[in-house]
């Protein structure tokens, strides 16, 4: 093949994908590659560009109400939709970053058949492609499935939260009937400091929440793994009925168990009653207004103890026996080899498990809005009660006000903190050099 | 020195403390579920009652859960929250498994960036992004439809791969090489090996994500906005006890709740041994 015919097929490549590896001999590929600049051209044209227009002021004409003669009724005029112009805008921009990595791939592939044939070396068939897919490449076939599902229902609908946060997405401005636009850091800075009673809500919540998650992920660890150790006790009889007991509360749905443990803790509640016939209070004991956050953490501790208890007994059992034989044989008491294996073995399996914990006890919605809903109330929180944790707090700002700008500005504020958290803590302890260790 | 039976003794005691203490324990954690049944049998009407033994027992709020379906259709919902469960815990667990064995164990450029990106997507709060994920089910036409309850269910899946991945690093990574220089593909490696080998978070992983449609009404009810017969149970039991209909369905709850909860507790009891038992005689000794 001569020089300038290479020169054409790389310069077709620019503008043709797949016209480099269809030239020689990657034909299937080369198909492949054309079908997607194909697929990208026609979404553009047909969905895409529109919204792409529309994304740097979010629409401009308001749907409006006009008089039609014919039919003497008003008629509404549709006006844009800012919502779906974000999404969709956000959309577009997705597919067509996508689309620029395909070409980049592109070219890439076309330099590299390229080369293999100026060095006289056949590039790699379709076939052995593919054979490779099922060895080296083995995680691409085993990551697509789970991407697809990521970009379209996580990443994207992220994307489309963060954006809320820098617009007055609010109920003054809902679409379809109303326009919202782009606000830049107003958002943050009311939350932050110029709109104190915001401000003050804010740190409140925040205080709680990590408290709460604190101390519930603490409690709920400790006590879980106590229990496991209790049970796995020499001498305990009837080992699976005593555990099949904790795990029974498990199984039973959590809305179910926190509805039920309301009604039995509520004021006028089977337990303040049968206090109150034992004669052993005068009052009802108010667990959801004196005590509501006491009342949440113990709740809390009984939903998660089973959990912890579960998975640390499966790990207890699955420390390598000869891990303990050999501390036996060089002479190692109970207690060291406790102090020795079982803590620092429990400690590396249980790791991730424990951040994720805490995480979720930050994020815990279930708890909180089934048990109190955020209650008590209180005059110097803005739209809150004194158990809202930050999450429930959002929720009821999306669900009950509306009020989607605010919600997602706490959403991104809980995404950095549990984000920072996270990522420091995973790299220190759950993951790092030592992942190797125990393998 | 202490006589061996003081010694003897004074383990007796322990034991039988330790009992004592296990027994109290069970009691707290056991009595809102004998609360819950005793409700569920309790012939009077109403959310409170000033005693805890019912005064007639019938087994009525059971019947009319599966007669009386003109408001409530709970045997339609048991049914649409069974078959996204199924389906969406398949598909959940395919990807738990998949994930987590693609970062214990295959070894490529990107792969610490790509755990990293995971775990920070999982931050997010979930249903913040819910109002977006509407629009595009809408898009795709399946709002108010199950197949779009499973998508919402198991999309995201990936984000939890910790538990299983943490699970899989305890798998001594000789075996792999083993079979690699007897000649196995990555692809046999995962299928043959790994997972055979990891029964306990297989089973772990299916069980979770099998549970989660019945507890999970917030998603449910963003998607469905009001299509009754296309509720879950716990969006439809949770509508029972709204303030106007508590009083009257109050029993009817508690009877739906034990009819969920009986199946899955069987289901856990069944598949405990699994956590416990683990592969203490598998992998580690092979």
């Amino acid at each position: 093949m001569g020089q300038s015919k290479a020169k054409v097929i790389t310069g077709l490549n620019f503008a043709v994908m797949g016209a480099g590896c269809a030239a020689r001999g990657q034909v299937a590929k080369g198909i492949l590659l054309f079908a997607a600049q194909c697929s990208y051209i026609c979404f553009m044209v047909f969905f895409g560009a529109g919204y792409l227009a529309g994304f740097r002021t979010l629409g401009v004409t308001e749907q409006t109400a006009a008089w039609n003669e014919s039919l003497q009724i008003n008629e509404t005029i549709k006006g844009d939709n800012s919502m779906l112009i974000l999404l969709f805008g956000i959309l577009s921009l997705a597919v067509t970053a996508l689309f620029i990595y395909l070409y980049i791939v592109n070219i890439r592939l076309g330099f590299k058949a390229l080369q293999a044939e100026r060095e006289g070396r056949r590039p790699p068939t379709f076939r052995e492609d593919l054979r490779s897919l099922w060895n080296d490449k083995y995680h691409l076939v085993l990551l697509t499935l789970p991407a697809i599902g990521l970009l379209a229902f996580t990443v994207l609908p992220q994307i489309f939260m963060v954006c809320m946060a820098f617009t007055n997405f609010d109920k003054t401005h809902q679409p379809p009937g109303k326009l919202f636009t782009w606000v830049g850091f107003d958002n943050f800075k009311e939350i932050f400091w110029s709109n104190p009673r915001k401000s003050q809500t804010f740190l409140r919540i925040l205080g709680w929440t990590l408290t709460w998650a604190v101390t519930a992920t603490a409690t709920c660890y400790f006590g879980g793994i106590a229990l496991a150790l209790l049970i796995n006790k020499k001498g305990i009889r009837l080992k699976k009925m005593w555990r099949s007991f904790f795990v029974i509360t498990i199984a039973v749905p959590q809305f179910v168990s926190l509805l039920l443990i309301r009604q039995f803790l509520n004021d006028n509640g089977t337990l303040n009653i049968l206090l109150q016939n034992w004669g052993l209070i005068d009052q009802p004991i108010m667990f959801f207004r004196d005590y509501a956050r006491q009342t949440v953490l113990f709740v809390n501790f009984w939903i998660g103890v089973p959990y912890t208890m579960l998975i640390t007994t499966g790990i207890l059992m699955n420390i390598p026996a000869d891990l303990y034989e050999s501390a036996r044989m060089d002479g190692a008491g109970p207690f060291l080899t406790f102090r020795k294996i079982t803590v620092p073995y429990m400690f590396f399996v249980t790791a991730p498990y424990l951040i994720t914990q805490f995480v979720g006890n930050i994020n815990n919605f279930n708890v909180i809005y089934l048990l109190t809903g955020g209650e008590p109330k209180s005059l110097d929180y803005y739209k809150a009660g004194k158990t809202d944790l930050l999450i429930t707090w959002l929720y009821k700002q999306t669900v009950d006000e509306q009020d989607y700008k605010l919600a997602s500005t706490l959403g991104i504020i809980i995404f950095i903190i549990i984000g920072a958290f996270s990522l420091l803590s995973f790299n220190l302890f759950a993951g790092g050099g030592k992942e190797e260790n125990f393998q | 020195m202490k006589s061996q039976g003081f010694y003897r003794f004074r383990k007796t005691a322990a034991n039988v403390l330790c009992h004592v203490f296990l027994g109290v324990l069970s009691a707290v954690w056991l009595i809102p579920i004998a609360w819950l049944i005793l409700n569920s049998l309790r012939e009077e009407r109403g959310a409170y009652t000033s005693y805890v033994i019912p005064k007639g027992f019938t087994l009525q709020n059971y019947v009319n859960l599966f007669t009386n379906t003109k408001t409530y259709n709970f045997p339609q919902w048991f049914l649409n929250t069974f078959i996204v469960a199924v389906l969406s815990c398949l598909i959940t667990t395919l990807i738990v498994l998949m994930v987590s064995f693609v970062f214990s164990r295959l070894r490529f450029p990107s792969r610490r960036k790509l755990m990293n990106i995971l775990l920070v997507l999982g931050m997010f709060p979930g249903f913040m992004s819910m109002v977006a994920v509407y629009h595009i089910l809408k898009l795709m036409n399946l709002t108010q439809t199950l197949t779009g309850l499973v998508i919402v269910y198991s999309a995201g899946a990936a984000l939890v791969y910790y538990i299983a991945k943490g699970f899989f690093d305890t798998i001594p990574r000789s075996v792999d090489e083993a079979a690699t220089i007897d000649g196995a593909s990555k692809n046999t490696i995962f299928w043959r090996i790994t997972l055979p080998m990891s029964r306990p978070i297989v089973v772990y992983t299916l069980l979770t994500s099998f549970m989660a449609p019945w507890a999970d009404f917030i998603f449910v009810s963003v998607l469905m906005k009001g299509k009754v017969d296309k509720f879950t149970v716990a969006l439809g039991l949770r509508q029972m006890l709204e303030r106007e209909t508590v009083s009257e369905y109050f029993t009817q709850f508690c009877a739906g709740s034990v009819l969920v909860s009986v199946p899955l507790v069987i289901l856990f009891l069944l598949t405990q041994k699994n956590y416990v038992e683990g592969i203490t005689g598998g992998s580690t000794k092979g």
